[in-house]
């Protein structure tokens, strides 16, 4: 679906990508890591036809810089930054919608399935939404909509953990008739959304690897934590996540979105000095995946 | 077609919300207030007064402030939203090029003009219901020139906006482009270059090339139709053109220099890196 054929980009004299050759295929879902500086959002704005390049792009055969209507109408992007628009949140929803031949009531659907009320908040400028709030509506114009290709830099880093299942569930919805591109500085973000890693370090790939698929993205987990004792800035951190205690803080329940699992145990390595016990069993497949720490 | 007016009315709903929209409404409307407030109406000059007496002292305001105004708003915002990601996000939206530049230019252009002309229509209706006659035709003269004028600048300022890759470097290019218009305004310096061996058709070729200076001469024919004022200057003109013709001049020339510099603007842009 998607061809980079030996792209350079220069700013001046400073080469920021370098000779890059890749190629990715419709349900391959692409987590592009790399730290700052690496290229990665070089690379997507040339997917997106928005920086001219040697070498070619192409998306389906097509150049997205010459064939831009054609190309860019099955691409579904979210930036990492929100743009500061100042357009009321129901206009940038009709104004991307009309773009796209969509129907901007599924958008709104979209919006309100991941927790943002686009209705109430139609008449309010999108600059004025919260990061979190930005966030899911971005994502909403991007899902609700005939796209083919998602590209998306750091999607959930602003969700709240019920958002960041639903997203789950909606790219689940996608992964098969649809490319994902997921860019993100930290590998842990996005591991459990994909099937392939690329790593990019000074405008090249350094690494290109198939991962094993065997995280439903649609999947949950219920969870139950012990504490050895009650400790305020463990609570502050885990109810974030959703969880709620019992016997006096030392108990903790909550549910996690399958493709969270990693994140969610990085949170917990920080505070491993104080679990006492800690069980995990996905709870949609009625599959259990259980770790226990005793 | 359709994309390009969705354009428009996106960069229109834009501007509407900026501060910069509401300071530069404030400019023009609070101008009208002023002269009103200080009974520029009552007043009597050249024999002129009432509403053609304010008008023509509003317009010759205008030409000092509204090209300003007109570039800088346009070089902030387009290099700004550039800068801010705002062409980052749009951009990856299925639009072409040319109906996202030129939907931005035409949506810009009527969030210019719309504040000055509402100014100078809110002031022929307040004169109407004061009971004073309004002068039509000057109102319709003033409105084609002040379009042109801002078509003129807004197109040089989208020019400056596609070359410039960050939103200070083109406010300073555009205050530059200003001040040296501004420089070759004054006659004086004209009547001195002439004294320094200039060939009169060049300083004569400078003036008409200056579109702030077509527009001050274009204003000043209506009450001065003899050019008294421009001293032998206005033999050129007016042996060259004509009255008419100047005219027709002072609405056509602003209008192509605009087209032209957005034009110039347009195609470095769909050549270049959009964000």
């Amino acid at each position: 679906m998607i061809q980079f054929e030996n792209i350079v980009k220069n700013f001046r004299r400073h080469q920021v990508l370098k000779g890059i050759n890749l190629s990715i295929e419709r349900g391959q879902r692409v987590a592009l890591v790399g730290s700052n500086g690496a290229g990665k959002t070089t690379l997507i704005r040339c997917l997106l036809g928005e920086y001219t390049c040697q070498g070619r792009v192409l998306v389906d055969a097509k150049d997205p810089r010459v064939c831009r209507r054609e190309v860019l109408s099955k691409v579904g992007f979210v930036p990492q930054l929100p743009p500061p628009l100042r357009m009321p949140v129901g206009q940038l929803i009709r104004f991307a919608a009309s773009l796209c031949d969509s129907d901007p009531q599924r958008m709104v659907s979209v919006a309100e399935e991941l927790g943002f009320d686009a209705q109430h908040f139609h008449k309010q400028p999108f600059v004025k939404l919260s990061g979190g709030q930005k966030q899911k509506l971005l994502i909403a114009i991007a899902l609700g909509r005939q796209s083919e290709l998602l590209v998306m830099d750091e999607p959930a880093a602003n969700l709240d953990p019920q958002a960041r299942h639903i997203f789950f569930k909606l790219l689940a919805a996608k992964k098969d008739h649809a490319a994902m591109l997921i860019s993100s500085h930290r590998l842990d973000e996005v591991a459990a959304l994909v099937n392939r890693v690329i790593e990019m370090d000074q405008g090249e790939i350094v690494l290109d690897d198939k991962v094993a698929d065997l995280v439903e993205l649609s999947s949950r987990l219920y969870c139950r934590i012990r504490l050895i004792q009650a400790e305020e800035a463990f609570a502050k951190a885990i109810a974030e996540w959703g969880f709620s205690a019992s016997e006096n803080g030392q108990v903790w329940d909550g549910y996690i979105a399958g493709p969270d699992r990693l994140r969610f145990l990085g949170l917990l390595s920080r505070y491993a000095a104080l679990l006492s016990g800690m069980e995990i069993s996905e709870v949609e497949q009625q599959r259990e995946a259980s770790i226990n720490v005793v | 077609m359709r994309y390009l007016w969705l354009a428009a009315y996106t960069d229109i709903i834009e501007s509407l919300r900026a501060r910069w929209f509401m300071v530069y409404a404030m400019v023009f409307g609070g101008l009208v207030v002023i002269l009103f407030a200080f009974g520029l109406a009552e007043s009597r000059i050249m024999g002129f007064t009432g509403l053609s007496r304010l008008l023509i002292t509003y317009i010759q305001l205008s030409m000092a402030i509204l090209p300003i105004f007109v570039l800088i708003t346009t070089v902030r915002s387009v290099a700004g939203d550039r800068e801010a990601g705002v062409f980052e996000y749009l951009l990856s939206l299925p639009i072409t090029l040319g109906a996202w530049f030129w939907g931005r230019v035409f949506g810009r252009f009527f969030v210019v003009f719309l504040p000055v002309f509402a100014a100078m229509l809110g002031a022929t209706a307040w004169g109407l219901l004061k009971g004073v006659s309004a002068p039509w035709h000057l109102l319709l003269y003033y409105t084609g020139l002040l379009m042109a004028l801002a078509w003129c600048f807004l197109g040089i300022g989208m020019l400056i906006s596609t070359l410039a890759r960050s939103a200070d470097v083109a406010q300073g290019a555009a205050f530059v482009v200003w001040l040296t218009l501004l420089l070759f305004l004054d006659l004086i310096l004209l009547g001195v270059l002439i004294q320094e061996q200039l060939p009169p058709e060049t300083a004569v070729g400078i003036a008409l090339a200056n579109p702030m200076q077509v527009f001050r001469t274009a204003t000043m024919m209506l009450f001065d139709p003899q050019l008294v004022l421009l001293g032998p200057t206005a033999y050129v003109i007016l042996d060259s053109f004509g009255q008419a013709g100047y005219i027709a001049y002072a609405m056509l020339y602003p209008i192509v220099l605009g087209t032209v510099c957005a034009g110039l603007g347009y195609q470095y842009f769909k050549r270049s890196d959009l964000p």
